[in-house]
C-alpha cells in the first residue's frame, strides 16, 4: 500500500499538466481556427512575421 | 498600437512617422476563403502591402486580422489588394454588441475541467467498487474517497458556474428553468456525499455528480458552439454587404470608406455596376439603375438629379453623385424598418423544443425527488437514506438527452448546411423551418436570377447579333450582357469593337465607316414606338432591330417548386412585379397560386392570413420582402439579396441553386426526427430508471453507468445525420 502514496500523487499531478497544458493552449488561441491550423501544418514556408 | 485613431480608410500623404508606435488592428470578413491555398494568397497579399506588419487569416471564422500603419496604407488598401487576389472582403462592423453570459471558451474551459475531475474521480471510484467487500480495507476506502472531495469540490465550484449562475437568475425572476434542478442535483450530491464522507459511510456520490456536470456542459458547449458560428456567420455577411463608398471630401478629393461609417449629408460618388451604398438624393448625373431588390421590378428604372435612391440599388449606365441622407428620414427604409420591427414580435416569442420540454420537465423532477424523499420518510427511513434516494432521482433524471443530444443534432445538421454554402443565421431556426408546410416565393431574384435573358434571339439574324454583342461587351448595362450572352450561346465567340461611346441613360454608340451605329433605348435608335422591345439596335444603314428580354428562371426553379410539391408543401408566389409577368414564371415553374403587384405591406398581410392555417416558409431577396421575412414563421433569402433582407432571414444560401431551399427543408426535418428519436430514447431510460432510484436500487456505480450510456446513444444517434446525408447527396 505504500506504493499508493507516492503514485495517487504522481498521477494527479500528471493529469493536472495535461489540463494546464489544454488551459494554456485554449488561452494562446490554438483552438481559435481548427479548420485553418490543419492547412498551415501543409506549408512549407516559414511564416511571415 | 497608439491611442491615435486615424480615420479608416484615408489615405494621407503625411510624411512617414515612427511606423511601429502607430499601429491599427482590423478584422476584415473575408468572402470564398476555403482552403490552405486561399488563406496563403490572402495573407500573402496583404503582407505585401507597404505599412502592413502581420496578417493571420482565421479559416474557421472566414476573417483576417491585419496589424497595419494607418499612415502608410488604409482599410481600402487591404480591400484592394485582395479584391486584387480575387477575394471579396470589407471590414467587420463593430457592433460592439458582445453577448451577454458564457462565451464558448468559457464553456470549453468548464469542460476540460470537469473532464479532468470527472476520469480521476472515476478511477478512484472504479478501485472502490472492485475492492469493496474483498481485499480493500476501510481505511484505504475512506482515503480514496477524501481524495475524490478533493478533487470534486473545487471542480464543481469552478465547472458548475454556467449552471448555478443561470438557476440563481431563474429563480430570482421566480421561473423555473432546467439549470434548477440540475444545480439542486449537483450541489446536493456533492454536499451529501461530502458528509457521508466525513462519517465514513460508503454512500459517496462524487463521480454521478461530477460526470454529470462533464456531460451536461458538453451539450452546453455545443449548443453555444452553434450560436456563435450563426452569430459569426451574419456578422460576415453584413459587413461583406455593406462594402466600400467612394466619398468626395469638400476639396474634391476622393476617399474609400466602409459604408457603415458614411455620415448624412456627405457626398458619394456611385461608379457603373457598383451598388448604391446608402440611401441619398441625386446631385448630379442621368442614368438607369436597377431597384430589382427594392422594389421587385424587373426592368431598369431611370433617374436624374432630385431623385432619392436607395441602398442596394445597382448602378447601371453612368456614374452619379448622390448626397447621402439619414436612414430615419428615408421613407421608405423607415416604413420597411417599422413593419420589419411589427413582424418580429410575433416570432420573438417562439420557444424552442429543448425549452417546451424543459417547461415541462423541471417541475416533474421536483416533484419525483420531493416525492421519494417524503415517500422514505414516512415508510420510517433515516433522513440520510430518503436523501440519498432523493438525489439518486435526481441525478438519474438528469436531462442528458435534453442538454446533449438536441444540441449534437442541431450541431452535425448546420455544419452540413454551412458545408453546402446553406448559413444559418438563428440558433433556433432549424427547429422551426422543420415546421413549414407552406413556401411562398418572391419572383425576381428568388425564382429568377434577377438578370434579363434575351427572349427573341431566334428572330434576329447572326450578323445583327454579332454586331450588337460587340457594342453590348463594352457595358454592364443588365440587358447588354444578356445580348453577349445569347450571342455567346450561337455563336461561339464575341469580337469586342474598339471606340465604343456611352452616351448616358441613352445606349452606346461606335462610329463606323459607313455612318454610326447605335444599341440603346427606343427613341434614340430611331425605332418606331413598340413597347415589346425595350433595347434596339441600329445599324449603320439606319435600319433598326428590336430585343425583346424576359427574367431568367433559376436553373432549378421548376424542378424545386416540383420537389417541394413532392414533400407535401404548398407553394405560393407573391411579387411586386406586374401581373403579367408574375403569371408566365408562375405558369412556367407550376405554381398554381400566385399574386401580383403585391406591396410590402399586402405581403405582410397574405402571410399573417396564411399563417393562421399553415407554418409558412418565405423565401424572398428584395428589400420589399424584408418584412414578410421577419413575419414569416421561417425565411430564406439568396445571398444575393438586399442587405436589409438578409438580416431578416434566418437562412442565407449561395450560389444560384435553388435546390438549397429543398436540401434545407430536408436536413431541419431530419434534424426534428432524430431530436424527438432522442427525447424518446431518453423517456425510455427514465421509465426503466427512475422507479428504481425511488425505491432505492440505484447504486452510484449504477447511476453513473446508466447515464453514460444514455448520453453515448443520444449522441451516436445525432451523428446519423450527417451520415445520412452524404448518402442522399448526389
Amino acid at each position: 500500500m505504500t506504493a499508493l502514496a507516492w503514485l495517487i500523487p504522481v498521477a494527479l499531478f500528471l493529469g493536472l499538466l495535461g489540463l494546464a497544458g489544454f488551459l494554456w493552449s485554449l488561452r494562446s488561441g490554438q483552438f481559435d481556427d481548427l479548420e485553418g491550423a490543419a492547412w498551415r501544418a501543409l506549408e512549407d514556408e516559414d511564416e511571415p512575421d | 498600437m497608439s491611442l491615435q485613431t486615424a480615420i479608416p480608410g484615408t489615405v494621407t500623404t503625411e510624411p512617414e512617422m515612427a511606423a511601429d508606435l502607430n499601429e491599427d488592428t482590423v478584422s476584415l470578413a473575408v468572402e470564398n476563403m476555403h482552403c490552405g491555398g486561399c488563406m496563403r494568397t490572402v495573407e500573402g497579399a496583404l503582407s505585401a502591402l507597404p505599412g502592413v506588419s502581420n496578417a493571420r487569416a482565421n479559416l474557421s471564422a472566414k476573417r483576417v486580422g491585419v496589424r497595419y500603419d494607418p499612415l502608410r496604407c488604409g482599410v481600402d488598401d487591404l480591400v484592394g489588394a485582395l479584391s486584387g487576389a480575387g477575394f471579396k472582403a470589407s471590414p467587420m462592423q463593430s457592433g460592439g454588441e458582445k453577448e451577454a453570459g458564457t462565451s464558448d471558451r468559457d464553456y470549453l474551459r468548464c469542460v476540460a475541467v470537469a473532464g479532468f475531475a470527472a476520469a480521476n474521480i472515476m478511477l478512484l471510484s472504479v478501485s472502490v467498487w472492485s475492492g469493496a467487500g474483498g481485499d480493500m480495507d476501510a481505511a484505504t476506502q475512506d482515503f480514496f474517497h477524501r481524495l475524490s472531495a478533493l478533487i470534486a469540490l473545487p471542480a464543481v465550484a469552478y465547472a458548475g458556474r454556467p449552471f448555478f449562475r443561470s438557476a440563481f437568475d431563474a429563480l430570482k425572476a421566480r421561473r423555473l428553468n432546467m439549470d434548477v434542478p440540475i444545480s439542486l442535483a449537483v450541489i446536493l450530491a456533492t454536499g451529501m456525499s461530502f458528509f457521508q464522507m466525513l462519517k465514513g459511510s460508503d454512500q459517496v456520490y462524487f463521480d454521478a455528480a461530477v460526470t454529470l456536470l462533464f456531460f451536461l456542459l458538453v451539450g452546453r458547449w455545443l449548443d453555444q458552439r452553434l450560436r456563435t458560428r450563426a452569430q459569426g456567420e451574419a456578422q460576415n455577411l453584413l459587413s461583406l454587404q455593406s462594402g466600400l463608398a467612394t466619398a468626395i471630401s469638400a476639396d474634391g478629393s476622393h476617399r474609400r470608406v466602409p459604408a457603415h461609417m458614411l455620415e448624412p449629408g456627405e457626398r458619394i460618388l456611385v461608379a457603373i455596376g457598383e451598388r448604391v451604398p446608402a440611401d441619398g438624393i441625386v446631385l448630379s448625373g442621368n442614368g438607369e439603375v436597377d431597384q430589382g431588390l427594392i422594389t421587385g421590378e424587373s426592368a431598369p428604372a431611370a433617374i436624374s438629379k432630385g431623385d432619392a435612391v436607395y441602398a442596394g440599388t445597382l448602378n447601371l449606365s453612368t456614374p452619379f453623385t448622390l448626397s447621402v441622407t439619414a436612414a430615419a428620414d428615408m421613407t421608405l427604409l423607415s416604413e420597411i424598418s417599422r413593419l420589419m420591427a411589427n413582424a418580429e414580435q410575433g416570432r420573438a416569442a417562439y420557444r424552442r423544443l429543448a425549452d417546451r420540454a424543459a417547461q415541462i420537465y423541471a417541475p416533474a423532477v421536483h416533484i419525483l425527488g420531493a416525492a421519494t424523499f417524503a415517500g422514505w420518510l414516512i415508510l420510517g427511513a433515516g433522513w440520510e437514506t430518503a436523501l440519498t434516494h432523493a438525489i439518486a432521482v435526481l441525478i438519474v433524471t438528469c436531462p442528458c438527452a435534453l442538454a446533449l443530444a438536441v444540441p449534437a443534432v442541431q450541431i452535425a445538421a448546420a455544419s452540413r448546411l454551412f458545408r453546402e454554402g446553406i448559413i444559418l443565421k438563428t440558433a433556433d431556426a432549424l427547429e422551426r423551418l422543420a415546421e413549414a408546410d407552406w413556401v411562398v416565393f418572391d419572383k425576381t431574384g428568388t425564382l429568377t436570377l434577377g438578370r434579363p435573358m434575351l427572349l427573341n434571339a431566334d428572330e434576329i439574324p447572326d450578323d445583327i447579333l454579332a454586331a450588337a454583342s460587340a457594342l453590348g461587351a463594352a457595358s454592364t448595362h443588365p440587358y447588354s450582357k444578356a445580348v453577349v450572352e445569347a450571342a455567346k450561346n450561337r455563336l461561339g465567340t464575341v469580337r469586342i469593337a474598339g471606340d465604343v461611346t456611352e452616351m448616358p441613360g441613352e445606349g452606346l454608340a461606335r462610329k463606323t465607316a459607313e455612318g454610326e451605329e447605335r444599341l440603346g433605348s427606343p427613341g434614340w435608335c430611331g425605332a418606331r414606338e413598340d413597347m415589346s422591345a425595350s433595347l434596339w439596335y441600329r445599324a449603320p444603314t439606319g435600319e433598326s432591330v428590336g430585343f425583346q428580354f424576359s427574367e431568367a428562371l433559376r436553373p432549378d426553379a421548376s424542378e424545386t417548386v416540383q420537389q417541394l410539391k413532392g414533400l407535401g408543401l404548398g407553394v405560393s408566389l407573391l411579387s411586386g412585379d406586374r401581373e403579367g409577368a408574375v403569371k408566365a414564371m408562375a405558369e412556367e415553374t407550376g405554381i398554381g397560386d400566385w399574386k401580383g403587384k403585391v406591396n410590402p405591406a399586402d405581403k405582410i398581410a397574405d402571410l399573417k392570413r396564411r399563417s393562421r392555417e399553415h407554418k409558412v416558409l418565405m423565401v424572398g431577396d428584395g428589400l420589399n420582402d424584408a418584412p414578410a421575412l421577419a413575419a414569416a414563421h421561417i425565411s430564406i433569402s439568396p445571398a444575393s439579396a438586399a442587405d436589409i433582407t438578409q438580416r431578416a432571414a434566418d437562412f442565407v444560401f449561395q450560389g444560384e441553386k435553388l435546390a438549397s431551399v429543398v436540401e434545407a427543408i430536408k436536413v431541419a426535418s431530419r434534424a426534428h426526427s432524430l431530436a424527438l428519436q432522442n427525447f424518446a430514447i431518453a423517456l425510455t431510460y427514465n421509465a426503466v430508471f427512475v422507479p428504481l432510484a425511488m425505491a432505492g436500487y440505484v447504486t452510484p456505480l449504477l447511476a453513473a453507468i446508466a447515464m453514460s450510456t444514455s448520453s453515448i446513444l443520444v449522441t451516436v444517434n445525432a451523428v446519423r445525420l450527417s451520415g445520412l446525408g452524404r448518402q442522399e447527396a448526389p
